[in-house]
């Protein structure tokens, strides 16, 4: 038996040995299986990161052109004319602002309810189902919501959200919900945004919610706090960063998404103050001009959009994920 | 039993285990956790088809022990280890041993069952065989799934059933099923990191007299936290104190007349 | 003293019922738009999806009848071949992060794929363009299956990791003690036991890849014809959609209907296998 142990060749311990007496030499089946499949692992660890710099290297490299040629201009013109050959991407920008920021302020006190509900107010028998419906609000694609919007939403609210808001609440007296009501619109994205983020705000504030320690909960309960008292002195303060970590979070879908919002957004490179007016985003003018692009410059124009879409979001992720990150720490603790 | 038979018995066993071959032998072994030094000074000869059993308080050490005759213990990523450990004569942490070909001859079962779940209870137990047969061994799986089960005496209550899952067994069939995984495997020591711990008294029990007959042809190494047990079926017993061997006598004599104050005032349950 | 006890505890279990009472409606309304969307869609939808519907190529608008044979398996072929290129990467980093969970590489690692996976499907969609249409010069169903497979990659390597993680380390020193080398250990015994959550993470990826327009809008491009050549440009299902939603022709709305159907059918079935293969997975590792 002892023989057979020593003809096996060395192979790789998992631990340093006490005093390695000799390098280690020659290769064992095991130990060579071993450094494979590490390195196959590895390997495929590594794509992420090359992936995300091949993605950045690629979209600057296209972008080049038109970045070089207008400089900090291609984020501060209107402009975006191809017999001129001027492009500026200033209403795409404003456009993208705009529309996520509406989506927030909709989605935002909508999505922690449902959080607080699932979490803490809902009976059992409640609580799957509503979970579940809510989660599917996130599998319906992106192109589903748009022609939704485009046939039921849009209609909706030039007939009768606008109307409302406008001459009902006598809000047109405010630039912001003034002027004729066209349907396709900064707001139509801003509803159908809102809609798409909200599963994915609540999904990472009931989470957080959840992973409160029951400790910090008791406490309350104990000094005699309602179950909301509870909540808001106790539970919410303490899932406070990892909330905001989910808003980003769905702050960085809205920026990014592309289909729902080119449908309903009536695409029109202009800034405008009103949320009836049409509008552009970034995503949406690439999708609705990279095919028709004329130039080389046009594309390059187009790309450098991708690029700063790119940006945007990759900063606005970061955050998120940060901030998630250091709840989970603190809870964890 | 009058003292002096004690005495008797505690003296042909020591004479017994003295005659029998060290099938391993741990010489200054120490073992550590990054700051945690878990083992020290440790010497112990392990005589063939005898069992050792190692009893002491939590932390004491025994199972760190334990994981060092078959090498697992290096599987943590902060663990060292200094000192020989023989294995018929060989030392297993030796440069040019591979772990992996040690961990085929010494087995091991551990504290809770193992049992691979997605596997049948057969494939539980030939799920060591394919690693022989990487290294060139002849086996006949069915012959030595049958006899693996027999020797850990749990043959005839899965006969009918080797192709179930093996998380359809009780929790004591599942213990035996990882015992008789080892033994397919034809190791010459078996280790045993408490393998009742979490088992009924009834599960208990068949262990225990399995333990008692597979020391008919192997040699084995039990830790146990349960002095009862130790007494019932080891030959000799190592006690561990805060990582060192306070004391190894033959069983009946430890149980008896320990030759250490701290033995005694564990083993009559002053503390641990 | 009693009384003004009494008076402060209605105040505040008014608020506390007005707030649960809230969060109440909050769950409603988030739903609402959930049956808004499925009803209409089964009420504009259903009359179209028939057997021909199935069957046969698009039409050009005012001849009635076809449908979207080739961009249902247009979709399928497009996923299959995002899947080949996303699902042994994201298994294989998902292993990594598992096994090395504390390496400063696994912490860089795990962060840039929750950065990647937020990163906008568009983007994705370009990037693909450049990397691959550009070069060869004409669209084609590989440089969608590109864009759609790195989209899965974060997605397949974070629940991998999750699910491996939750494999008992028990499991694997048993294997080592039996003389199992590493690479053995994780293949045969803790893969396997994971096995039913890392399909889960799977399909839930491809259910969210199946229903991506953006990243193909450039590089899968869309097709009237057959075609089953990577090479060549390729209808897909949510393509379908989107250019007849903004057409304005009211036959091809009503097949744009259908195929929201189509299309969240396929998903919805994808998202119910994966809870079918996450429930075996549970029942397993509770015992």
């Amino acid at each position: 038996m002892v023989d057979e142990i020593l003809a096996g060749p060395p192979g790789e311990a998992e631990g340093p040995p006490v005093e390695p007496a000799q390098p280690r030499v020659g290769i064992h089946g095991g130990g060579f299986g071993d450094r494979i499949y590490s390195g196959v692992i590895t390997l495929s660890a590594l794509c992420v990161p090359a992936l995300l710099l091949l993605i950045f290297w690629v979209i600057t490299k296209a972008g080049w052109l038109a970045l070089h040629t207008f400089g900090f201009g291609f984020l501060t013109s209107s402009q975006w004319d191809s017999v001129k050959q001027q492009y500026g991407a200033a209403p795409a920008l404003y456009g993208t602002l705009v529309s996520s920021f509406v989506a927030l302020v909709l989605a935002t006190p909508l999505a922690l309810g449902v959080a607080i509900f699932l979490s803490e107010f809902a009976p059992a028998w409640l609580r799957r189902p509503v979970a579940f419906l809510v989660d599917l609000l996130a599998a319906i694609p992106s192109v589903v919501y748009g022609l939704w919007g485009i046939f039921v939403l849009v209609p909706f609210l030039r007939s009768w959200v606008m109307p409302f808001l406008r001459d009902t609440l006598h809000l047109g007296a405010t630039p912001f919900f003034s002027g004729p009501a066209y349907g396709p619109s900064m707001l139509a994205a801003g509803v159908i945004l809102a809609i798409m983020i909200l599963p994915y705000i609540s999904a990472v504030s009931r989470e957080v919610l959840m992973a409160v320690p029951r400790s910090q909960r008791e406490a309350a309960l104990a000094l005699g706090a309602t179950r909301w008292e509870m909540l808001w002195g106790a539970a919410i303060p303490f899932a406070r960063s990892g909330i905001a970590g989910g808003v980003i979070l769905g702050l960085g879908r809205a920026l990014g998404e592309t289909m729902a919002v080119t449908m309903v957004i009536g695409n029109r490179q202009e800034i405008a103050t009103s949320l009836f007016a049409p509008g552009y985003t970034m995503a949406s003018l690439i999708a609705n001009q990279f095919t028709e692009a004329t130039s080389d410059l046009n594309l390059s124009a187009l790309m450098a959009v991708g690029f700063v879409l790119f940006v945007v979001t990759l900063l606005v992720n970061a955050g998120a994920r940060w901030l998630v990150w250091r709840t989970s720490l603190e809870t964890s603790i | 039993m009058p003292a002096s038979e004690a005495l008797a018995r505690a003296r042909a066993d020591a004479a017994d285990l003295a005659a029998q071959p060290a099938r391993m032998e741990v010489r200054e072994l120490n073992a550590h956790f990054g700051v945690v030094h878990a083992v020290k000074d440790v010497s112990m000869p392990i005589p063939e088809k005898r069992v050792t059993a190692v009893i002491g308080p939590s932390g004491c050490g025994k199972s760190t022990f334990l994981r060092t005759l078959n090498r697992m213990h290096e599987t943590v990523p902060t663990a060292r280890i200094s000192g020989t450990v023989l294995l018929d004569g060989q030392d297993i942490y030796a440069p040019a041993v591979d772990p992996v070909s040690v961990r085929r001859h010494v087995g091991m079962v551990f504290q809770r069952p193992t049992a691979f779940p997605t596997k049948s209870v057969r494939g539980n137990v030939a799920a060591g065989l394919g690693v022989l047969r990487s290294v060139g061994e002849r086996v006949d799986v069915d012959e030595r799934v049958e006899e693996a089960l027999r020797r850990a005496a749990l043959w005839d209550e899965v006969k009918d059933r080797l192709d179930v899952s093996a998380l359809e067994l009780s929790g004591g069939q599942q213990q035996r099923l990882c015992i008789a995984r080892a033994l397919a495997m034809n190791p010459g020591v078996l280790l045993l990191d408490e393998p009742t711990a979490s088992l009924d008294p009834l599960s208990t029990e068949k262990v225990e007299d399995l333990v008692r007959q597979l020391r008919e042809d192997i040699t084995v190494v039990m830790v146990t936290h349960n002095m009862e047990q130790a007494a019932r079926v080891s030959d000799q017993t190592g006690f561990f104190l805060h990582g060192e061997l306070v004391e190894l006598s033959p069983t009946s004599q430890l149980f008896t007349r320990p030759g250490d104050t701290r033995t005694e005032a564990y083993i009559t349950g002053r503390f641990g | 003293m009693r009384s003004v006890a009494s008076r402060t505890s209605f105040r505040r279990r008014f608020v506390n019922g007005l707030m649960l009472g809230l969060t109440y409606v909050a769950a409603g309304v988030a739903t609402l738009p959930l049956l808004f969307v499925l009803v209409y869609l089964l009420a504009k939808g259903v009359s179209a999806v028939n057997w021909s519907y199935f069957t046969s190529l698009p039409r050009p608008p005012g001849m009635g009848g076809g449908g979207a044979a080739n961009a249902i398996v247009g979709t399928l072929v497009i996923v299959a071949g995002a899947s080949v290129m996303g699902v042994p990467i994201g298994i294989g980093a998902g292993i990594y992060l598992a096994e090395r969970k504390g390496a400063p590489l696994a912490v860089f690692v795990r962060f840039l794929a929750d950065v990647l996976n937020g990163l906008p499907s568009i983007v994705m969609g370009i990037f693909a363009w450049e990397l691959v249409v550009v070069p060869m010069g004409h669209f084609s169903a590989l440089a969608g299956a590109l864009a759609l497979g790195a989209m899965m990659i974060p997605t397949v390597t974070r629940t991998t990791e999750e699910m491996v993680r939750v494999v008992p380390s028990t499991l694997r020193e048993a294997a080592l003690a039996l003389g199992y080398t590493r690479w053995r250990t994780s293949l045969r015994i803790v893969l396997p036991t994971a096995l039913a959550g890392i399909v889960t993470g799977v399909l839930v990826a491809l259910a969210r890849v199946a229903g991506e327009t953006a990243p193909l809008l450039f590089t899968a491009f869309g097709n009237d014809f057959w075609s089953l050549s990577l090479n060549q440009p390729m209808n897909a299902l949510p393509l379908q959609i989107f250019n007849y939603a903004i057409s304005p022709y009211d036959d091809w709305h009503a097949q744009a209907f259908a195929g929201a159907l189509v299309l969240i059918a396929l998903v919805l079935i994808i998202s119910l296998l994966a809870r079918a293969a996450t429930g075996r997975g549970f029942a397993r590792a509770s015992e």
